[in-house]
């Protein structure tokens, strides 16, 4: 049995400016680490240090990546330093909503449609795209729940997959 | 009087001017000219360099004698790319530097217009931030804010990028002085719970040892450190860039410590039982084989970058401070430590293993470096390149007031010395000796035509040994003495070489002619160089090799063959 190294999750909170997305990776990259995901998306309006951001200010990342802990600690270090990053925080084990979406395209004849419908009804996946030779699902749910998902779609022959990579929210009122 | 609103360029140096910038370092081109243009109405000062390496080195030079942020200004392409290297030897070092770059026109950014580089793009590892300037109207806010960010936490360069068009239309936008950064935080003091802590670990601490880095010569901590020692009753070692920040010259100062350190800073380092790091890093040449550091030490750590905590080293206590603040404030908590015993074996050290060189066999760099500082080098600015020069400048002359001595530390520049001399000079109107290796003094010696024109005091002292001799010097020891790349054949005529600058220069070659050379040298007004000649194979020590333990400091030349080091080049 192979050993994985758990993969982490990271928050940031940072400024929408050109080249924040470069200035993050290369806090990776220098240390020889390999994002494994990465979601930007703008931040909803937040009251920050005393006043209230305007549209499209800041925007959120969620980056996954695997590896040393210490470095990662580093990292999460570095990428506070930024100007830019108002804050980084590491979810690693903490209590947290998880969720990602996947569109999976099949080869799906008559023969196997059934079944494949079956597991989508399962894993309440929808059928998003229907032709004749060809299925699109669309699954939403953690990440683990789209890996079991994928790997009971793979006999049927996946042609085409595409992950949107891992959002994360801290539960309660803990910040993300 | 015309109404017309100010051109982007003019703002930009009307920003200078209102953060108090006297002097510009830079070179035209293209690309920059509505800033040169603007600087003709300013009365701060331009100094026209002959490399922008050059001028990146005389703004930090600037920069590290003053505490006041350097500025350079170049053009696009070429011009903003040769900076780089001057931009990681600041931000290794933490020097405060403001880099602004013309950049091709924004309509052509990305279309490999002439001179055209992605400089913003470049610049990100080697910068603390940087800015790529597409609208006039930001030109006043990211200016204050370049400022802002460039001096203060730990400091740093921060390059600005403009595209002509943005330098050469109107900018009607008005000054900023609000800064709004979230997320840019700047400890201050430090909290009362962990500066009591502090003093409970110091007070139980029978060897204690004061480690002190460049973050105390930044913030000033210097005062504060000395009267934290004479209280406990402890000895200080410094960094390379640590030094001056405590007077050298101080009974309870035990120099340098790490690579080329004392012996007996380095055996109080391998014997204390606490390790207080103020502002310092735990960089590789200090810390050896990390595993073995100091291992049954306590150790306590103020620094002002949080990501320096943990980074090397898990210190037993983090202090997140200004090294001034937090040292000023944990000073009332603390008494003396009994440390009469420690001084005993402190003192037996420094008897036993004094720094040393042999008198014989030709001219010694480390005989003209302990003139140099017994005849008033103490008192002046010293910049050094890098390697072995560096090394013995480092053990030799003594640095006895802060701000004093400028030298390449993290990034390890050569060509540093002489553009750095030239804008500690500047900054202080005070004599600077820029003391260099042969290899080093020629990476950047056309500034000795910037020298010449600025007319400023600085003193050039060349220790030319016709090798790179710290490379020579690791070859001899653990490459077999396989010289590779180490020979500095084709050297010119040093003299010849400044006397066509018009700078005066005299050259030494005998032990009996230093104090000679070097009185005539103090005594010039303007810049002048002397050479001297020394023995061509010379090594640096005591030396701890790359990676390795204390216990394996080599005091004097090894008599068995070494291996080659681990650690970090």
């Amino acid at each position: 049995m192979t050993t994985t190294t758990p993969l982490h999750t990271i928050s940031l909170l940072v400024r929408n400016k050109p080249g924040v997305l470069v200035r993050t990776a290369l806090i990776f990259s220098r240390r020889g680490y390999n994002i494994e995901s990465l979601v930007v998306s703008p931040a909803f309006d937040l009251e920050i240090e005393g006043y209230r951001s305007a549209p499209g200010e800041f925007s959120r990342m969620t980056i996954t990546c695997s590896g040393d802990p210490v470095i990662l600690e580093q990292i999460i270090k570095q990428l506070e330093k930024l100007v830019d990053v108002v804050h980084a925080i590491d979810h690693t084990g903490q209590e947290a909503i998880e969720s990602e979406i996947a569109l999976v395209k099949l080869k799906a004849g008559i023969k196997d449609r059934t079944e494949i419908l079956q597991v989508a009804e399962n894993f309440k996946a929808k059928v998003v795209d229907f032709a004749a030779e060809s299925l699109i699902l669309r699954v939403q749910g953690e990440s683990d729940k789209l890996d079991a998902f994928i790997d009971l779609l793979k006999p049927f022959g996946v042609v085409e997959l595409v992950r949107s990579g891992k959002i994360l929210m801290a539960r309660g009122l803990a910040t993300t | 009087m015309s109404t017309r609103p100010p051109t982007g360029g003019e703002m930009v140096i009307r920003c200078l001017e209102r953060e108090g910038v006297e002097v510009v370092y830079g070179y035209s081109g293209g690309a920059a000219m509505p800033m040169f243009d603007a600087l003709i109405d300013s009365k701060i000062k331009f100094v026209l360099v002959r490399h922008e390496q050059g001028a990146t080195h005389m703004a930090d030079g600037f920069a590290r004698a003053s505490g006041k942020p350097g500025v350079v200004l170049v053009t696009s392409g070429p011009g903003a790319t040769n900076t780089i290297t001057g931009c990681l030897t600041a931000l290794m070092d933490s020097v405060p530097m403001i880099v602004l770059c013309g950049q091709t026109i924004s309509p052509m950014l990305g279309k490999d217009a002439f001179q055209e580089a992605d400089v913003t793009g470049i610049s990100y590892p080697v910068v603390k931030h940087s800015y790529l300037v597409k609208n006039s109207a930001d030109i006043p806010r990211i200016m204050k804010e370049a400022f802002h960010i460039a001096t203060t936490g730990r400091p740093g360069p921060v390059l600005i990028d403009l595209p002509k068009d943005v330098t050469q239309g109107p900018c009607t936008a008005p000054f900023v002085d609000e800064i709004r950064l979230p997320g840019y935080k700047i400890p201050g003091r430090c909290d009362a719970a962990l500066l009591k802590k502090a003093a409970q670990l110091l007070s139980k601490s029978r060897k204690p040892l004061l480690y002190v880095g460049n973050g105390a010569v930044i913030s000033g901590a210097g005062r504060a450190i000395q009267q934290l020692a004479e209280k406990l009753k402890a000895p200080i070692v410094n960094t390379l860039l640590g030094k001056g920040a405590c007077p050298e010259d101080s009974p309870l100062n035990l120099g340098m410590l790490g690579m080329h350190g004392t012996a007996y800073a380095n055996r109080a380092v391998q014997h204390c039982d606490l390790i207080f790091a103020i502002g310092a890093r735990w960089d590789d040449r200090i810390t050896g084989k990390v595993s073995e550091f100091c291992k049954d030490a306590v150790k306590l750590h103020i620094d002002i970058d949080v990501a320096e905590f943990g980074k090397i080293i898990q210190p037993d206590l983090s202090m997140p401070g200004d090294a001034r603040l937090v040292v000023e404030d944990l000073l009332p908590l603390v008494g003396p430590c009994d440390t009469g015993d420690w001084w005993k074996e402190l003192n037996g050290w420094r008897k036993a293993h004094p720094l040393k060189y042999p008198k014989k066999g030709g001219l010694r760099a480390q005989h003209v470096l302990d003139r140099l500082d017994k005849l008033g080098g103490r008192d002046c600015i010293i910049t050094t390149d890098v390697g072995q020069h560096q090394m013995w400048a480092a053990q030799f002359c003594l640095t006895t007031k802060n701000r004093h001595w400028l030298s390449s530390g993290g990034a390890g520049t050569m060509g540093f010395g002489v553009p750095a001399a030239i804008g500690a000079a500047m900054a202080t109107g005070k004599p600077a000796w820029a003391i260099v290796g042969d290899g080093g003094f020629q990476m950047t010696s056309c500034e000795l035509a910037t020298a010449m024109l600025q007319k400023v005091p600085i003193k050039i002292l060349i220790i030319n040994n016709r090798y790179l001799g710290m490379i020579r010097q690791w070859q001899e020891l653990f490459f077999d003495n396989r010289l590779s790349g180490a020979d500095l054949e084709g050297n010119p005529d040093f003299v010849k070489f400044a006397d066509a600058f018009g700078m005066p220069a005299k050259r030494v070659r005998r032990a009996g002619d230093v104090d000679k050379v070097l009185k005539w040298a103090m005594a010039q007004k303007g810049p002048c160089l002397v050479e001297a000649e020394v023995v061509k194979e010379d090594n640096v020590f005591p030396m701890i090799p790359a990676g390795a333990g204390y216990d394996k400091m080599l005091i004097d030349r090894p008599k068995v063959r070494m291996d080659k080091p681990t650690g970090s080049t």
